[in-house]
């Protein structure tokens, strides 16, 4: 049913007037009870780009977005838009565009009528209304669909007139709430892009929720992760991912195995004796090395650490293949198991050997990631 | 193979074997429907008193009926009280319905049973305690009064019927009007009310029939010029055996049928949408 789906949206267009507005969110809370959904949350989006708020269900990401919405009045803190207060402003006055996750088309209104509603409330009259819902149609790439009902549409199809009713009337900022989370994998895939590009393309400033880890890192110009009702990192997906602040994200953001370090008192700090790093002014007591498993490579029998690269010993346990990549657990000792992934293709590296076999696995030192404090739980 | 040896679902089990089931439920669907038949062919009796089967065929009541100027104008105040209950607990149950849907107060739960009180406590109570107040305020026997009686008995059908509405709706969709600019009112009545129409036109129909059919509190506190329809007719049951009873039930009958069928066909096709 997508087949006239295309990569990417018409990237050439001209913008459609949008001006971008900061987001600035100060100490802002909101309690249930006694449980904090959000607690002093301070948070800058910059004008134009595309944030990702990221974290477990019940993180409260759900919380700030509808915060910024309007839907729900935080306790205390102040949200600008801009240069304008808006923790007051009722929802239809903050001229926020929004996506949710059941789409929440209208099923009495066919397609161009669900995408004319927003500019039907702006009082602009039918042959403008209709001209504007035709550019918003070319936009998402269904010409010609006006006059379908809702359920004539397939989950993208929908996905997408869900966004353009978002947009068709120039917000200053566009906010989503997991709209992809009910599309199959495939589809999904193909919309992270097309956002991105649409994004581009709209120049608005968009907040925009998921618990998809890999889905914030595809699409996201910086992400906050967000845990407990606090903003526990912001940064850009590449930072996020090879240097997260605390085992919550290491652990969170891609896969990892957590190794426990031990710190001497000058602050070396080592794992079985081999030196990977140092606490620096830290005082902390705990660390932990996280080690990715696409980072990790089969050395030779032979190999030890060195300057360059940190060489562990173990015993094959179990080589699993997934497809793009094999996955080989690497039993260290008799609790820690270490997981190596690495490419199928003919020029990847050899897997380790069988089961059984007694193994070298490498970490260039340029990969070693260490955070302070104990394993996740 | 014959069809008592076919299976009557995706089981094992043939109609053969659940002879006795339907045989059981044709006789509670006649048990049910027999004594509001009866009054049918009553109603077309030449006699004088109520007789079953009719020995001579009429239409004399029925003319009695539309001749007379006291069962006319016991009609039309029915009528009256009937269309005014389903203005005034057709909009309470809609407001009902959607606060308690939408609230997440605690005290929901509590507020919906006092709501859904006059359908647990039995009607003879509140005529009683209905009668006793009018009477201090002056109620009794005005149209007003009956209205507000009846909007009582039919508010917690309401309730029920639009609550049932609102549960296959996605409560986002209005709180995306919003976002799009519209106010709370503008997306209730551009997004939500369009969607649950069905419902609220059945509870508007369920009301009206609430009222037309009552009779216990109507013989309390209707009385006079503002009799209704079913207090002539308990009246007239109780004081004098006349056919013209069978031929205003078998009227009524066919009216609230035709208005049950159609909240039926309204529901099924809300549910289609």
């Amino acid at each position: 049913m997508d087949s006239r789906l295309k990569l990417s949206f018409a990237v050439t267009d001209a913008p459609q007037g949008t001006t971008a507005l900061p987001i600035e969110i100060r100490d802002l809370t909101k309690r249930y009870g006694s449980v904090y959904a959000l607690n002093s949350v301070d948070l800058d989006v910059h004008s134009g780009e595309f944030l990702t708020l990221l974290g477990p269900s019940g993180s409260g990401k759900t919380t700030l977005l509808m915060a910024i919405a309007g839907f729900n009045r935080p306790d205390s803190g102040s949200i600008r838009f801009g240069e304008d207060e808006v923790i007051l402003t009722p929802p239809h006055k903050r001229e926020v565009g929004m996506v949710f996750q059941s789409y929440a088309l209208f099923p009495h209104m066919n397609v161009a009528e669900n995408i004319g509603f927003p500019l039907k409330l702006r009082g602009i009259s039918g042959a403008e209304r209709a001209t504007r819902v035709e550019e918003a149609l070319e936009t998402i790439q269904l010409s010609g669909f006006g006059a379908r009902n809702i359920d004539q549409l397939s989950g993208g199809q929908r996905q997408r007139v869900a966004l353009a009713r978002a947009f068709v009337f120039g917000p200053r900022i566009l906010l989503m709430d997991e709209p992809l989370s009910a599309l199959d994998k495939k589809l999904r895939e193909r919309m992270q892009i097309e956002l991105k590009h649409l994004h581009r393309k709209l120049g608005v400033t968009t907040v925009y929720v998921t618990h998809d880890q890999r889905e914030a890192l595809t699409m996201s110009d910086r992400i906050a992760v967000i845990n407990d009702g606090e903003l526990v990192q912001l940064d850009t997906p590449e930072v996020i991912y090879n240097s997260p602040a605390n085992a919550f994200v290491a652990d969170f953001i891609g896969e990892s195995t957590m190794l426990p370090l031990t710190r001497d008192d000058a602050g070396a700090l080592s794992f079985r004796g081999q030196k990977v790093g140092d606490a620096g002014t830290d005082q902390s007591k705990d660390w932990t090395l996280v080690v990715r498993p696409e980072r990790l490579f089969f050395a030779g029998a032979g190999a030890e650490t060195d300057d360059q690269t940190i060489v562990l010993k173990g015993v094959m346990r179990e080589a699993v293949f997934q497809g793009e990549s094999e996955m080989a657990l690497v039993a260290i000792d008799d609790d820690t198991e270490v997981a190596v992934r690495f490419g199928t293709g003919g020029r990847a590296s050899p897997a380790g050997g069988n089961t059984g076999d007694q193994v070298s696995i490498g970490l260039d030192r340029t990969d070693v990631i260490i955070i302070p404090g104990g394993q996740a739980a | 193979m014959t069809w008592w040896s076919r299976p009557a679902a995706d089981t094992q089990i043939t109609h053969g074997s659940r002879l006795w089931l339907y045989v059981l439920s044709a006789i509670i669907m006649l048990l049910l429907v027999a004594p509001t038949l009866i009054v049918v062919p009553m109603s077309f009796s030449d006699s004088q008193y109520l007789e079953f089967p009719p020995s001579i065929w009429s239409l004399r009541w029925y003319e009695e009926y539309l001749g007379s100027a006291k069962w006319m104008r016991a009609t039309a105040t029915s009528f009256q009280v009937g269309f005014l209950t389903m203005l005034v607990a057709t909009p309470l149950g809609i407001m009902a319905a959607y606060a308690l849907f939408v609230s997440r107060h605690r005290a929901t739960r509590a507020i919906f049973l006092l709501l859904i009180t006059p359908m647990i406590v039995p009607v003879i109570l509140i005529a009683i305690g209905t009668f006793y107040a009018y009477g201090r305020v002056g109620m009794n026997n005005t149209i007003a009064g009956l209205v507000l009686a009846h909007s009582a008995l039919a508010l917690p059908i309401a309730i029920i019927v639009i609550t049932a509405g609102l549960r296959s709706y996605d409560l986002s969709q209005e709180q995306v009007a919003r976002s799009l600019g519209a106010t709370r009112t503008k997306a209730f009545f551009l997004i939500t009310l369009p969607q649950i129409r069905f419902s609220v036109i059945t509870a508007a129909l369920l009301s009206f029939l609430t009222s037309f059919d009552e009779v216990i509190i109507a013989i309390f506190v209707s009385g006079g010029a503002n009799a209704t329809l079913t207090k002539h007719m308990f009246a007239a049951l109780r004081d004098y055996i006349d056919p013209t009873i069978a031929a205003i039930s078998t009227i009524m009958v066919i009216l609230s049928s035709a208005l049950l069928l159609l909240t039926q066909f309204l529901g099924s096709k809300g549910r289609g949408n």
